[in-house]
């Protein structure tokens, strides 16, 4: 394999993708699974096309290059008191903007606002043809030709190459708790996670641990509401507030994977809250099992040693590290997969979803 | 149109008033003049002959409404295509008599008319499958249709194409609270969603002002917005998944009951596509737990400036308010005269914020809001006191379009977005072009999110003062672009605002999303002649109350 390209600006990246006929952008290879392509693909890496474009506090928006790294756009949203509610995943690890959108990854926070899909507002990539374009908004609202900002996500980049995105941006709020609440069993977790989820405290987060018998919970907002509320919760499930540093070094459990093998395989999984107790029993019989369920139930992360293990997955999943096939779980191929391929990238420059 | 029983038991009674009120809305005939692509336009009659033809057309309504209700009917006379259509079906499922066309030539409330060849109404999924795989095989275009409500003509018929009404396609297949989603058909009325959820202390988000009335399929179709959008973004937020024949007779199943998504989020894509991609058949939406409490607070400002840096100020302060909604002074003044609200005196502009959330949370929240108007130097600061009061405040913001448009025979309505921050700047050139023009504009917007819209009167009567009040909307939509905003926040392109996504978006990236379109529709036939501009037609605007708001059943923001 040479050496990837390292495109500085947008129109460097479409010249990159006009310059071979296979190419497949990546960022800073924390999901690398994702891009485990045949050799004959060029690889154009963003690495050097960073930095926020326009930050503009008062719009709630923000633009950035593709390969800006999360850490960077995170600490210039804190310094106005701002924030992406999802908590963007691997931010520590060197995950950029980019490869977070094509890989379609958001973190235990989109359980209340929603994720990257709800966050994103526009994006500029090129085409297969190696056409610059700019699609969606650079406004909070935009109702204007067809919504393809969202459709990048999770698109693992084989429909374009992503140059540079807008999103939408939240006040961070004032104070924030992390509870960890009992659950002795699945059956329990499931029964906090559903009322948590349906009671007027109006958690942040709500996620679960396979190997710990809680559910760690976020709330947010003006500190003097938060003891009142915190009190609430406790009373209803047993429990603690966590300490700042403990809070966060959870959490940081769930964002950057700490929990999963080093060098074994991850996949991630769409489920809901009333599958969680098959989930969880399923994740344990794999060989060296470890699990994390997020976003109240939404999401599931399973890794192993292998991931053969993962392959027979009744639910719908990527693999996102280590070995085993890149979709999981029951399979569809619709002729409009095909045909939006073909009119986004007629010639086949980007992998296909199934390289 | 007419029967009550395709209409959920929630919405029934609520739905006959409204369609009887659609019914009456359409009966509106009026001057016609080309426009090219089989649409034509609808010029306000004057007002004798408007009065003059109203029992005329309320016997042909009356026909209309029995032949839709008796289920026949495909005359001899109709074209083969549409008898062949019809013999596929069961019966009373396709209706081509001329009665029953003219109850669906506009999407009731704009300039615009156009005669379909027929009307299909299926009952169930398989029929909607069906009659798109018939229209697909013999190339025959083909609207989408829900309730009609669009105010970009998204749902105006083709002529030589038939309209497909999902009005029947109305059943909640399944409310699990513990998930907190629905599944719905897309007949369903929004309004309906949020009532079969509240029972389990439950909400469906989204909430156009047109919500008592217009469908969930018309919400994907436009996706749809709001009050609330700044906090709870737009319909395409709240849909999980959905079911769709695309215009290809392909169905395909986007999303679950998931929250999250594996893959390209097709689910996102397909939401928004108005009606150019294919039907949604089932939508998979997700319900919200209904706040715990609101704060709902009325400030007026000597000027309008004032209230718009006072939206600065509580942006800039961190919190995060459910609604910032702002009135101009003519808006007031409508609103004033409509539904007797009431605003403090002397003021150009008035200012609603509504805070909610746990109770804690919402009076901690409310101190810093009421710290922040203080000192923003309003006339009067009012917060309402109790429900009543907060239902006084959303009356007057919610019928002051209404309320306007009462003050004029005929109005466009704008929906362009600008930086929040230009907000102040685009509000006083508006004003200026406004007083230049000689040409009357009310404002009422979702301040918190930039989204204007601006309401430019007109009398159709007068010679010129169409093509005046045009101008003044095109100058406004292309402010928009040029600062950095949008055509449209919420109500879509459609017909209307076709001749300027261009301006918005580059040749290139022009053909990219008619290339996306044509992707899911290679022949074209799904809702022919919207979004993308036809080659020749002269630019269009849309006019005049909807017949709802008329009659003062529904309202816009
Ligand atoms: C008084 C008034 C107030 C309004 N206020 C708001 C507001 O606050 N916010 C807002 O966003 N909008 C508002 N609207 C606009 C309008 O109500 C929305 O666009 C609504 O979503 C349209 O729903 P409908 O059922 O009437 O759809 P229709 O008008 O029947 O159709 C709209 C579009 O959807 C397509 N379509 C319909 N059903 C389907 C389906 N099942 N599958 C695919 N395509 C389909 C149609 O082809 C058409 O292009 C308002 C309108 C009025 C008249």
């Amino acid at each position: 394999m040479s050496l990837p390209l390292t495109p500085t600006s947008p129109q460097e990246l479409a010249d990159a993708v006009r310059s071979a006929p296979r190419v497949i952008v990546v960022g800073a290879g924390t999901k690398p699974r994702l891009a485990r392509v045949a050799d004959d693909f060029v690889r154009i890496a963003t690495t050097r096309l960073r930095g926020i474009v326009e930050y503009e506090p008062s719009e709630f928006t923000f633009t950035a290059l593709a390969g800006t790294p999360l850490r960077e756009i995170a600490a210039a949203l804190a310094s106005q008191g701002q924030y992406l509610p999802f908590d963007p995943m691997l931010a520590e690890a060197g995950a950029t903007l980019g490869g977070t959108v094509a890989a379609g990854l958001s973190g235990p926070g989109r359980f209340r606002f929603g994720g990257l899909r709800d966050f994103i507002l526009g994006v500029r990539f090129v085409d297969g043809e190696g056409r610059l374009l700019r699609l969606g908004g650079k406004v909070v609202k935009n109702a204007a030709g067809f919504d393809v900002p969202k459709f990048f996500v999770g698109g693992l980049g084989r429909f374009g190459a992503l140059a540079e995105l807008t999103f939408k941006v939240f006040p961070r709020p004032a104070a924030l708790r992390t509870l960890r609440l009992d659950a002795a069993d699945d059956a329990a977790q499931l029964k906090i996670l559903t009322a948590a989820a349906g009671a007027r405290w109006e958690c942040d987060a709500l996620d679960t641990a396979l190997d710990e018998p809680a559910v760690l919970a976020r709330i947010g907002g003006p500190a003097a509401a938060l003891d009142a509320l915190c009190a609430e919760i406790l009373a209803r499930f047993p429990g603690a507030i966590l300490a700042d540093g403990e809070a966060s070094s959870h959490w940081r459990r769930a964002t950057e994977f700490l929990w999963a093998h080093d060098g074994g395989s991850l996949a991630k999984f769409a489920i809901t809250p009333a599958q969680v107790p098959e989930f969880s029993a399923w994740a344990r019989r794999r060989p060296g099992g470890r699990g994390w369920i997020s976003a109240g139930g939404n999401v599931g992360y399973v890794a192993a040693e292998s991931g053969a293990a993962l392959a027979d997955a009744p639910w719908p999943g990527v693999m996102l590290r280590g070995t085993g096939p890149l979709w999981i779980g029951p399979q569809r191929a619709p002729a409009i997969i095909a045909a939006v391929k073909h009119a986004l990238d007629p010639h086949g420059r980007f992998p296909s979803l199934n390289d | 149109m007419a029967s009550p029983r395709r209409f959920p038991a929630e919405a029934t009674g609520l739905a006959n008033r409204v369609f009887a009120f659609i019914d009456r809305g359409r009966s509106r005939l009026g001057h016609a003049r080309s426009l090219g692509s089989g649409q034509r336009e609808r010029r306000p009659p004057p007002l004798q002959a408007r009065h003059g033809r109203t029992e005329k057309l309320r016997a042909r309504h009356r026909v209309a409404r029995r032949f839709i209700v008796g289920g026949v009917t495909v005359p001899a006379s109709a074209p083969d295509v549409i008898r062949r259509l019809a013999a596929s079906l069961p019966a009373g499922r396709v209706l081509a008599d001329a009665a029953p066309l003219a109850a669906y030539e506009s999407d009731g409330l704009t300039a615009f008319q156009a005669k379909p060849l027929a009307i299909a109404m299926p009952e169930t999924q398989a029929e909607a499958i069906a009659i798109v795989r018939f229209c697909h095989a013999e190339q025959l275009p083909f609207v989408a249709r829900g309730s009609g409500t669009s105010l970009s003509g998204g749902s105006l018929p083709f002529a030589g194409g038939i309209v497909i009404a999902l009005n029947r396609l109305n059943k909640i297949l399944r409310v699990d609270p513990a998930q907190r989603l629905a599944v719905v058909e897309p007949g369903v009325i929004n309004l309906a969603v949020t009532a079969a959820a509240q029972p389990h202390g439950l909400h469906y988000a989204p909430d156009p002002s047109s919500q008592s009335i217009c469908t969930i399929g018309g919400n994907v179709a436009f996706n749809a917005g709001g009050a609330h959008c700044l906090k709870y973004g737009m319909t395409s937020n709240h849909v999980l998944g959905l079911k769709a024949v695309l215009a290809t007779g392909e169905v395909v199943e986007f999303g679950g009951a998931s929250r999250e998504q594996i893959g390209p989020d097709w689910t996102g894509l397909f939401v928004g596509n108005e009606g150019l991609f294919g039907i949604a058949l089932e939508i998979t939406l997700q319900l919200l737990p209904r706040a715990e409490m609101f704060h709902t607070v009325l400030a007026g400002y000597r000027t309008l400036e004032e209230a718009g840096e006072a939206v600065s100020a509580v942006i800039a302060s961190g919190l995060l308010p459910g609604a910032i909604e702002i009135m101009d002074a003519l808006a007031l003044e409508a609103a004033t005269a409509a539904v007797h609200a009431d605003y403090p005196p002397g003021c150009e502009a008035v200012l609603i914020v509504e805070l909610e959330g746990p109770r804690e949370v919402v009076a901690a929240d409310r101190a810093r809001l009421d710290h922040i108007l203080a000192a923003s130097r309003p006339v009067e600061v009012r917060p309402a006191r109790d429900a009543a009061e907060r239902l006084a405040i959303w009356k007057g913001r919610k019928s002051a379009f209404s309320a306007v448009g009462r003050l004029s025979p005929d109005f466009i309505v704008q929906d362009g977005v600008v930086p929040r921050r230009r907000l102040g700047e685009a509000l006083r050139k508006i004003a200026a072009w406004s007083r230049e023009s000689g040409v009357r504009c009310a404002n009422v917007f979702h301040a918190g999110d930039g989204n204007l819209h601006p309401l430019i009167l007109y009398d159709g009567r007068e010679p010129g003062a169409l093509e005046r009040a045009e101008k003044l909307a095109g100058k406004i939509l292309r402010l928009c672009i040029e600062m950095g905003g949008s055509i449209t926040g919420e109500h879509g392109v459609g017909m209307e605002k076709r001749d300027y996504l261009p301006e918005m978006f580059n040749a290139e990236e022009m053909a990219c999303l008619k290339r996306l379109r044509a992707a899911f529709d290679p022949h074209g036939i799904a809702n022919p002649g919207k979004m993308f501009p036809v080659e020749g037609a002269p630019a269009l605007a849309q006019h005049g109350l909807h017949p709802l708001e008329k009659a003062g059943v529904i309202s816009r923001e």
